[in-house]
């Protein structure tokens, strides 16, 4: 195995490097942003409220990613309104902003279905407790429900960091150039599969690591309280089994 | 309209081939994960360290880089042996449905594995131990007890899988294979009207996924059986 074609075109590992780094940072900050009011809207009862919500993330939760970007990518591109808007914005002929809406939307609607979950496993008693010290509907959310609720979507939600991370490997597929898109450059010019993908292969196992990691100590910090208690009180407690 | 009626069939026999992708990978996911449990959970210390690197590197690497590497580069590496070992010289095509239910199958058995050494773990040991003391084999403890036994356990994780390694299956269009999704990418250039194609393609995934999940629901009172529900 020669690797020297990756050493020689680091630039190009580099800007997917950057374009990866982009589309996951953003979609997911999108993503969350968006599946916030939704988890809410989907804990309704009103089935006009949840109905919609229920729709958008059975029909994202229950396609294939890929499948999702072409609908977008091919299809939204398609659109006469979008080809006219296009002659102005030409950003919007930049594959880009498609995988981009596409990588978002797919987020949303399973971070929308995690904190869902975890807003329904919020204790009662902690919303009775803030309505009886007289919090409104809304200071209820943003005081206890969501705070309490965001703690208990840690772990799920780190999982989909990591998925939305692999899943990103698909803007490739629509001529982005990501990492892996880097990678299908220089195995179709090299002909090089291996170094190519083992390589990109590496860079994405050691993300994943750091992911992991990073969630490792947000657990540490949010579950502070849920630690077994043996540094405070001095000397060494056997946990019962 | 009219072309898309016309151009259904031919959709649905990607369908066909997108299902027989899925079922046959999951074969493979499944037989690989008993295989990674079992060598997770051995005494043998170089068993658990391939299978710790195994279920650690696969999950952690995206599929569709696995599955690059394992077309383009299978690809390669086949032809090299063909030529150096047996010196033939003709150029071999790698199956494209060979190499997306492989790479698919070795990738969700990582996951199946991590799925089946929780359930093997919460089977009671006083079972197994009753049937060694019947006089069942090794083999026969693990077919007659623990497979049943741990069955209730596995099968939500091997549910939740099977639903993720469907949608996976979408991957193999772009190493070629020419089932529902690379066919509605046919459909589409050719009608110049690529959305609806794709739409028709997502409803039929949603079909799939919403009959797995019934059938999943089935099954899984099949073998709680017996298990009383708090």
């Amino acid at each position: 195995m020669d690797f020297s074609p990756i050493f020689e075109n680091y630039p190009l590992f580099l800007e997917g490097l950057v374009n990866t780094t982009k589309l996951v940072v953003s979609a997911l900050a999108i993503g969350l942003l968006i599946a916030v009011p939704l988890a809410i809207l989907r804990t309704s009862r009103n089935p006009l409220v949840n109905g919609p919500v229920w729709a958008f993330t059975y029909f994202f939760r229950g396609t294939p990613l890929l499948v999702q970007i072409f609908m977008i990518y091919y299809g939204l591109g398609q659109l006469q309104f979008v080809i006219e808007l296009s002659q102005d914005w030409t950003f919007l002929r930049d594959a880009y902003w498609y995988a981009l809406l596409a990588f978002t939307l797919n987020t949303a609607a399973y971070t929308t279905e995690i904190i869902r979950g975890a807003i329904e496993g919020t204790p009662y008693g902690e919303v009775e407790a803030a309505r009886a010290c007289g919090m409104s509907k809304s200071q209820t959310y943003r005081r206890v429900i969501l705070p309490s609720a965001f703690r208990r979507a840690l772990p799920a939600y780190s999982n989909e960091v990591i998925f939305m991370l692999h899943g990103s490997v698909l803007a490739s597929v629509i001529t982005i150039v990501d990492l892996l898109g880097a990678a299908r450059i220089i195995n179709s010019r090299y002909l090089a599969p291996y170094e190519a993908f083992l390589s990109v292969a590496a860079i994405y196992l050691c993300f994943t690591f750091l992911i992991v990691g990073g969630f490792k100590l947000l657990e540490n910090r949010w579950f502070a309280h849920l630690r077994p208690r043996e540094q405070t009180t001095g000397k060494k407690q056997t946990q019962p089994a | 309209m009219d072309e898309l009626f016309e151009r259904l069939p031919f959709i649905l026999d990607g369908a066909v081939i997108t299902v027989a992708v899925s079922l046959v990978s999951a074969v493979v996911a499944l037989v690989l994960g008993l295989l990674t449990a079992t060598a997770k959970l051995s005494r043998s210390r170089l068993a658990r360290a391939v299978a710790t690197v195994y279920t650690t590197v696969i999950r952690g690497v995206p599929d569709l880089v696995l599955m690059l590497l394992i077309f383009f580069g299978g690809q390669l590496l086949v032809n090299h042996i063909a030529y150096e070992w047996f010196g033939y010289e003709d150029y071999i095509d790698v199956n494209a449905f060979i190499a997306g239910t492989l790479t698919i199958g070795f990738i969700f058995g990582a996951y199946m594995g991590e799925t089946f050494r929780g359930a093997i773990l919460s089977v009671p040991v006083g079972l197994l131990e009753a049937g060694y003391a019947y006089g069942m084999s090794k083999r026969q403890v693990f077919f007659r007890i623990l497979i049943p036994q741990m069955m209730r356990h596995a099968l939500p994780g091997i549910g939740n899988n099977w639903l993720v390694l469907m949608k996976t299956t979408a991957l193999v269009a772009i190493i070629g294979l020419n089932e529902m999704v690379f066919r509605a990418g046919q459909s589409g250039g050719a009608t110049r009207e690529p959305f609806v194609y794709y739409l028709v393609v997502a409803v039929i995934f949603l079909i799939f996924t919403t009959v797995s999940i019934l059938g999943l629901r089935l099954a899984e009172k099949h073998y709680s059986a017996g298990v009383r529900r708090a």
